[in-house]
């Protein structure tokens, strides 16, 4: 029988893997993809509470997090579209308009 | 090792594994593909919790329309492959100590209050993942949020529209 620490240690590690990949990559929309791993985690750690302690308020969570995320998605996407029309690039090292 | 067990194993390498070469691919449209077979190793684990509802919306949402628009966008700039080094620079080098930090944080966290957490899965858990009960407990309950999220869609996507547009008029 699968227990809860095995969920969790599996969901931290994930998160691990999308905190690195924001760290060390530059382009946006890969930044971007690594977000999502973090947020996919995230709710693989509510499902699995939610599913231990027989409350199934963290499957409703879930679901409005996936729903912020399709919003999340769209607006980031747009900010990567008329950011690439200014600049012509994606990556982060050189999108600076607000550095002084 | 029963049958459940190691279907999570394969299932948990999966999703690390697609993860990793996720985060590690030089072009764009590679690391959309394994991120999409991430998820859908991670639609099998909440199968395997009894979330029958989210796996599904997790393939339909995440793996369809989200991991669709991001290719889309994609392929709308036609980038070059990123050619990055890990520890090329202090910064990537910075980052990688903050990750693995965050992860032992997390690891010691959980496997500290390890005595504390249920053993077992809950015996109505079967009964909590299903469609029905979700949609009941959502029109119910949580009516008032599923349609607040109704707004947060549709100012999504009028924001989107301005954003990506040339001239707003």
């Amino acid at each position: 029988m699968t227990s809860l620490t095995d969920y969790l240690a599996v969901s931290a590690v994930l998160f691990m893997i999308g905190a690195a990949g924001v760290l060390f990559r530059r382009n946006a929309i890969i930044i971007f993809m690594c977000i999502e791993l973090m947020l996919n985690s995230v709710n693989l750690t509510l499902i699995a509470f939610s599913q231990f302690l027989g409350d199934q308020t963290g499957q409703i969570l879930v679901f409005f997090v996936m729903t912020v995320a399709a919003a999340e998605a769209a607006v980031g996407l747009a900010i990567v579209i008329s950011l690439f029309r200014n600049k012509e690039t994606v990556e982060i090292d050189q999108i600076n308009l607000l550095k002084l | 090792m029963g049958i459940g067990e190691i279907i999570f194993w394969i299932l948990s390498t999966g999703a690390v594994a697609f993860g990793l070469l996720c985060v590690t691919r030089k072009s764009a449209i590679m690391s959309a593909m394994m991120l999409v077979l991430t998820l859908i190793c991670l639609s099998g684990l909440y199968l395997t919790l009894h979330a029958q509802f989210l796996a599904i919306v997790q393939i339909a949402v995440y793996a369809g329309a989200i991991m669709m628009l991001v290719l889309f966008v994609i392929m709308l700039l036609n980038l070059s492959p990123e050619d990055f080094k890990i520890g090329g620079n202090w910064k990537t080098v910075a980052g990688l100590l903050a990750a693995f930090g965050i992860l032992a944080q997390l690891l010691a966290a959980i496997f500290m209050s390890h005595d504390k957490l249920p053993q077992t899965i809950n015996q109505n858990a079967s009964l909590l993942g299903t469609t029905e009960s979700i949609g009941q407990t959502l029109y119910t309950s949580y009516s008032f949020p599923f349609e607040m999220a109704s707004i947060i869609l549709i100012s999504a996507a009028v924001g989107a529209i301005i954003l990506a547009k040339k001239r707003i008029v």
